[in-house]
């Protein structure tokens, strides 16, 4: 599974890093935050282009499994 | 509570923060100005003591209030995060462009946005400025631009800024310790209390919403993605109705009164300065101080930045002023950057360039 470790960047960052992750991936990708707004961007963007977002809080950040 | 999953509840979150902006402007605060994060730090700092401009020192409940209105709602919906560690003394650096920016263009986009609301065509011409500088902070993060990570720290850490707000606030109620103008904009203010209040709805409603001036267009630059631009919508439309319905809306340039210039290419050099170093440092200065209520330590030194380069505009001269009329002689006396200005903002564009050039992503190295 491709993993997109944005933990502690700033705003856009992770969903760049997500938006060039999803672009080319044929399997799940495992995109971590660490904001909770930054968890429901990532979730958004995977909805707006027809994935399945999956989302878990872990210690300290938000783990989001986009299928 | 969450206002930033539909355009529709992110419009109602601008619409709000406008019916508060109005209803300071309308109990006392300055005409046109009715809630700049950027001048009401600068009258903060003054009012500190850290620049002694008379006209211009108060210590603003609303700047107190958005700190504490997003420190209690993200403590109360679990979004408190103390983080620290991102390239803190670029973002101080960061802070001062933002406020020098600011205050050569006199407002921040806040105050940009308001004064488009009220006819300033000013303003209207600083916004070219402003969507350039995005798009050239867009263009640095296409190129890989980051700060780097922030890191979670002692939780105390986080609020250190809010208490140092409520301490202000203590000061403003119980002493005589705080300077205050007894006249000019700094005089002009709605009651402490429904100050505070506002700033309190604002700052909460700013978290819940993720408002951010830089953002909305950055998200349009980048990502073609339009909804932080329904909060700026909302709260357009709501000022825009107060001005009309008050007699407030006046169309053009060079009107005396209401702390603005017409020195063009200025106003939009400014903005285009506050513009390209608020998406380096990931925000307005209003998401900076929701930020810093919501526990980021970086974003905390950020607005310390501001405070900093709020003290040197008045300091040092580089500040504008405002177009106004002479009393005696009824003559418009047109307002200008001064030289010092027009310095400190073009060294302020290029020390975001080197910023931006600089800081990279760790896989972009």
């Amino acid at each position: 599974m491709k993993e997109v470790d944005a933990r502690g960047l700033s705003c856009p960052e992770p969903l760049m890093l997500t938006a060039d992750a999803l672009k080319d991936a044929k399997e799940a990708v495992r995109v971590l935050v660490t904001e909770p707004h930054q968890r429901m961007n990532v979730e958004k963007y995977a909805k707006d282009h027809g994935k399945t977002p999956v989302s878990s809080e872990k210690d300290g950040y938000f783990e989001v499994v986009i299928k | 509570m969450n206002l930033s999953d539909s355009k529709k509840k992110l419009a109602l979150a601008g619409v709000v923060c406008g019916l508060v902006a109005a209803c300071l402007a309308f109990m006392g605060n300055p005409a046109n100005m009715a809630f700049c994060i950027a001048c009401f730090i600068r009258d903060t700092a003054g009012a500190l003591g850290m620049h002694q401009a008379e006209v211009v020192q108060y210590a603003r409940p609303e700047v107190i209030g958005l700190v504490l209105g997003a420190f209690i709602i993200s403590v109360a919906t679990k979004e408190y995060r103390s983080t620290a560690g991102s390239s803190t003394m670029t973002r101080f650096v960061l802070g001062m462009i933002i406020m020098i920016g600011s205050l050569v263009f006199l407002g921040c986009p806040l105050r940009m946005i308001i004064r488009m609301s009220a006819g300033d065509l000013n303003a209207w011409v600083a916004l070219a400025g402003f969507i350039f500088g995005v798009a050239t902070g867009v263009f640095a993060l296409r190129r890989g631009f980051s700060l780097g990570r922030a890191h979670v720290t002692n939780k105390a850490s986080g609020a250190v800024l809010p208490v140092l707000m409520a301490g202000i606030l203590v000061l403003a109620l119980c002493s005589s310790l705080l300077k205050a103008s007894e006249a000019g904009p700094g005089s002009l203010h709605a009651p402490l209390i429904a100050s505070l209040i506002g700033g309190l709805v604002f700052g909460a409603f700013a978290q819940k919403s993720r408002m951010c001036f830089a953002g909305s267009m950055r998200d349009i630059i980048l990502m073609k993605n339009f909804d932080l631009f329904s909060v700026i919508v909302g709260l357009f439309v709501v000022m825009l109705a107060f001005n009309v319905a008050t007699g407030r809306f006046v169309l053009g340039f060079n009107t005396p009164g209401i702390i603005a210039h017409s020195d063009h290419l200025w106003n939009v050099l400014g903005m285009y300065a506050v513009g390209f170093a608020a998406v380096l440092a990931g925000g307005c200065p209003l998401r900076q101080l929701i930020l810093a209520g919501q526990g980021s330590s970086d974003s905390a030194v950020t607005v310390l930045g501001m405070f900093f380069g709020a003290a040197l505009c008045h300091n040092f001269g580089l500040a504008a002023s405002g177009t106004a009329l002479n009393a005696e002689t009824k003559e418009v006396v047109a307002g200008a950057v001064p030289l010092n200005g027009k310095v400190a903002c073009i060294i302020c564009i290029l020390v975001c360039f080197a910023i931006a050039f600089t800081h990279k992503r760790e896989e972009k190295k």
